[in-house]
């Protein structure tokens, strides 16, 4: 298939993915913002648009971490590359443009959640519920992915569909968790309080993963078991370890398909290793900081890999 | 000026038409608004919509679409396709020699400079003589009716006619629709174009290809207002869509890039201008085009179609000359009639032109989609003046023809049906054989009185049928 196709698909799952993970993001915020604050740390928002890794363009547009303002940075605005808006026209264009590698249900998923879209936009802002906003976000994802799946030929597209999928999603597990570790917990004597536990009990929530953890895990929440269920858990449908070997699993299809491995191939099996052979305890003595910050850059190398061997059309 | 009703002769229903009388008689009001909604959304569904430069507001406009269709008997149609056929030949036989000896210019029967001064003749390619003759691989002839038997060619289209996807969504929604329709008449199917459109590229590989053909179809992107059309016969032909950034020139060959490395393309379809083909030998500031594509082309690397150049066969100030091509290179006589042109550019047609302004269409020579166009009898005396003005500065950007008593069909209108005036765009194709699908565009003025059917001026479409005999 053509590169710039191939490129075109890989961008429309990566968008949607990301439109999915900012209305999760959304959600834990206003979540956490309804508990009594006053503790004296920093805005629970602010570490929310650490995650986005968009904290900067806001203070520059918005200045004061106010709410609505968060709302409107983070669905609305077009500046904003990685607003829900800007996630769902991207991904919308990148359909258009290749219409004819999509089923009329996938395109339709696409284009339907564009238009409606666009009538959010010219709807007063006032009545406007923050739930209803992430709701209708994560409804769209999952049509979408649910479009590809059931009527989506399992050729080399459907591969690059899924690798723009697991890439974004492991990108954005790890961005998540970190900042939730990083930010808000810049002190040691927090871990473990009270208030740590129900933060990390936010963080699953978001993940749509609150009940999924209780059924595998058991008892109190503690962050060795968090850690453990977002990264190496292979039944966890966000975790680090299922990301990679989705990428590992889509990756080698393309090279069996296509008679020959990459460097994209190369890399994808270091970096599922790495989740592999690490224990929770290990990771937690390396510092999940540092483990988490070693596994996003290698992912970005990993998607340089993809860009390079498939996505690039420089490939001789 | 009376007008030809293609659906009657005096009170009498023609026979084409017959079946349709009890159709739209039988047609409820509201089962014809319920219709009319589902065509639209199958239309906004397939995404079929038509941008419009320079007019802001909905890039996804949507064509309108009339579900009263227009009727050719299979005895009319014949000598439709004998005309187009002959047409399409002579204009290839015309590129061919003006790219080489030029033997209508030295016989005298068409003045040099409209040729070689003309700015679609491209020098680049003088001497070059592409694969099986054909310059002009798809053309779209416009065709105006004025009674039973009378058809005119108001212009033709060499480069890159555009309409085919309206021609075949047209009629897949009507058949989705009105089955029964399809059931009574027979009608003859036009869904076989995009094989014989595929099959006519393949014909047209270079000599050095010896595989089945690799055929691309070149876009300039999904802006262009054009770009459904362009997926669309990709998807039917089960060919790559390319834009220019997909193709680079490598050896004595042109290379899209693809996921599993460079594959070797054979044939290009573009659907960019001349100019924009290649930054090297044309535009320098194209980003559309690809660097050294022209030089493979020359060296009979890669097809492109429609060939470099094909442009000044349908220049507006050459189609005057159709006529003689036809029977200067096929020795035949025209079987469609030119519409009378007066070329401004020749003092006495000029003064004719000026003399007369209030009763001509006047044209620019190298405008397009109804433009720069004065419809005299419909114009205000100020826009005529203004007119005169420009005519007499630049006459030889003009040409004037008579307003034509274009024939009207029966369309939906909102107080029932009523006729509109209609135009036709065939699409001939030309390879290692000739053909024609029995079909077409036919452009609806949907104003009442209205007689120009360009959809950028508020012109609609209809499904063209052809009956089987």
């Amino acid at each position: 298939m053509l590169s710039r196709t191939a490129d075109n698909l890989y961008w429309i799952a990566r968008y949607m993915e990301r439109a999915d993970t900012v209305a999760r993001l959304l959600e834990v915020g206003s979540r956490i913002s309804l508990l009594p604050s006053a503790q004296g740390y920093r805005s629970e928002w602010d570490s929310l648009l650490q995650a986005t890794g968009m904290a900067h363009a806001f203070a520059q547009k918005y200045g004061e971490t106010v709410q609505r303002n968060i709302e409107s940075f983070l669905f609305f605005d077009r500046d904003n590359p990685s607003s829900i808006a800007s996630c769902i026209t991207a991904a919308r264009e990148n359909g258009r443009i290749v219409r004819t590698a999509l089923t009329s249900q996938v395109w339709d998923a696409l284009n339907t959640a564009f238009q409606e879209l666009r009538q959010l936009e010219r709807e007063e802002r006032s009545k406007l519920e923050l739930s209803r906003l992430t709701d209708w976000t994560m409804r769209h994802a999952a049509m979408l992915r649910g479009a590809i799946d059931a009527t989506l030929l399992r050729d080399d597209g459907f591969n690059f569909l899924n690798i723009g999928y697991y890439l974004e999603r492991g990108d954005n597990t790890a961005r998540l968790m970190d900042v939730k570790y990083y930010v808000l917990l810049p002190r040691i004597d927090f871990v473990g309080s009270g208030l740590d536990n129900y933060q990390w009990t936010t963080l699953l929530r978001a993940m749509g993963a609150q009940r999924a953890f209780h059924w595998a895990y058991g008892g109190d929440v503690t962050a060795m078991k968090i850690a453990d269920f977002l990264i190496r858990n292979p039944q966890s449908p966000r975790s680090l370890a299922t990301c990679t070997a989705g990428l590992m699993n889509h990756l080698g299809r393309l090279a069996k398909a296509y008679g020959r491995e990459t460097e994209a191939q190369d890399k994808a099996r270091s970096l599922a290793a790495g989740i592999e052979s690490a224990t929770v305890e290990a990771i937690f003595d390396e510092g999940l900081h540092e483990f988490l910050t070693r596994y996003i850059a290698e992912a970005a190398q990993l998607a340089n890999a993809i860009h390079d061997a498939y996505l690039s059309g420089e490939m001789r | 000026m009376t007008q030809f009703n293609e659906m009657y002769q005096g009170a009498e229903v023609r026979l084409p038409y017959a079946r349709l009388k009890d159709w739209v008689a039988q047609m409820p009001q509201e089962l014809r608004s319920l219709k009319q909604a589902e065509a639209e959304a199958l239309f906004r569904r397939i995404g079929i919509t038509f941008a419009v430069y320079g007019e802001g507001g909905d890039p996804d406009r949507l064509i309108p679409f009339d579900m009263f269709p227009r009727v050719f008997s299979g005895s009319e149609w014949a000598r439709l396709e004998r005309g187009i056929k002959q047409r399409a030949r002579a204009l290839n036989a015309f590129l061919v020699d003006v790219y080489g000896r030029g033997e209508i210019i030295r016989a005298g029967r068409i003045p040099a400079r409209l040729v070689y001064q003309n700015e679609a003749y491209e020098k680049a390619v003088a001497g070059f003589v592409p694969p099986k003759g054909v310059y002009s691989h798809i053309v779209g002839v416009d065709i105006v009716r004025t009674g039973p038997d009378d058809f005119y060619v108001l212009e033709d289209n060499c480069r890159t006619p555009s309409g085919v996807s309206y021609m075949l969504e047209s009629r897949e929604i009507m058949m989705r629709m009105f089955p029964d329709l399809f059931r009574e008449n027979r009608i003859e199917p036009v869904d076989t174009y995009s094989e014989k459109l595929r099959r006519t590229l393949s014909s047209v590989a270079p000599a050095k290809c010896k595989d089945e053909p690799t055929v691309v179809i070149l876009t300039p992107g999904h802006f262009n207002s054009a770009y459904y059309e362009h997926s669309l016969l990709a998807d039917l032909m089960g060919v790559e869509l390319v834009e220019g950034q997909d193709l680079f020139v490598d050896g004595e060959y042109v290379w899209m890039r693809t996921t599993e490395g460079p594959q070797r393309v054979d044939v290009i379809y573009r659907r960019i201008d001349d100019a924009y083909l290649d930054p090297l030998c044309f535009r320098p500031d194209s980003m559309l085009g690809i660097p050294g594509l022209m030089d493979v082309y020359r060296s009979g690397g890669v097809s492109i179609c429609s060939a470099p150049g094909a442009g000044v066969a349908d220049d507006k100030a050459v189609y005057t000359y159709v006529p003689d091509m036809v029977r200067f290179y096929l020795g035949e006589e025209p079987i469609l009639q030119n519409v009378p042109t007066w070329q401004c550019g020749r003092d006495e047609d000029l003064k004719y032109v000026l003399a007369n302004l209030p009763d001509l269409v006047v044209k620019e020579v190298h405008g397009s989609g109804g433009y720069g166009m004065l419809v005299g009898p419909k114009a205000s005396r100020d826009e005529i003046e203004r007119f005169r003005l420009k005519l007499t500065e630049g006459p030889g950007n003009y040409i004037a023809q008579p307003t034509l008593a274009l024939s009207t069909v029966p369309t939906f209108v909102e107080e029932g049906v009523a006729p509109r005036h209609v135009d036709l765009r065939p699409y001939c194709l030309v390879g290692e054989r000739i053909e024609l699908v029995p079909g077409g565009l036919t452009r609806v003025a949907l104003k009442e009185g209205s007689l120009v059917v360009n959809s950028s001026q508020g012109g609609g479409v209809k499904d063209t049928w052809v009956l089987a005999e």
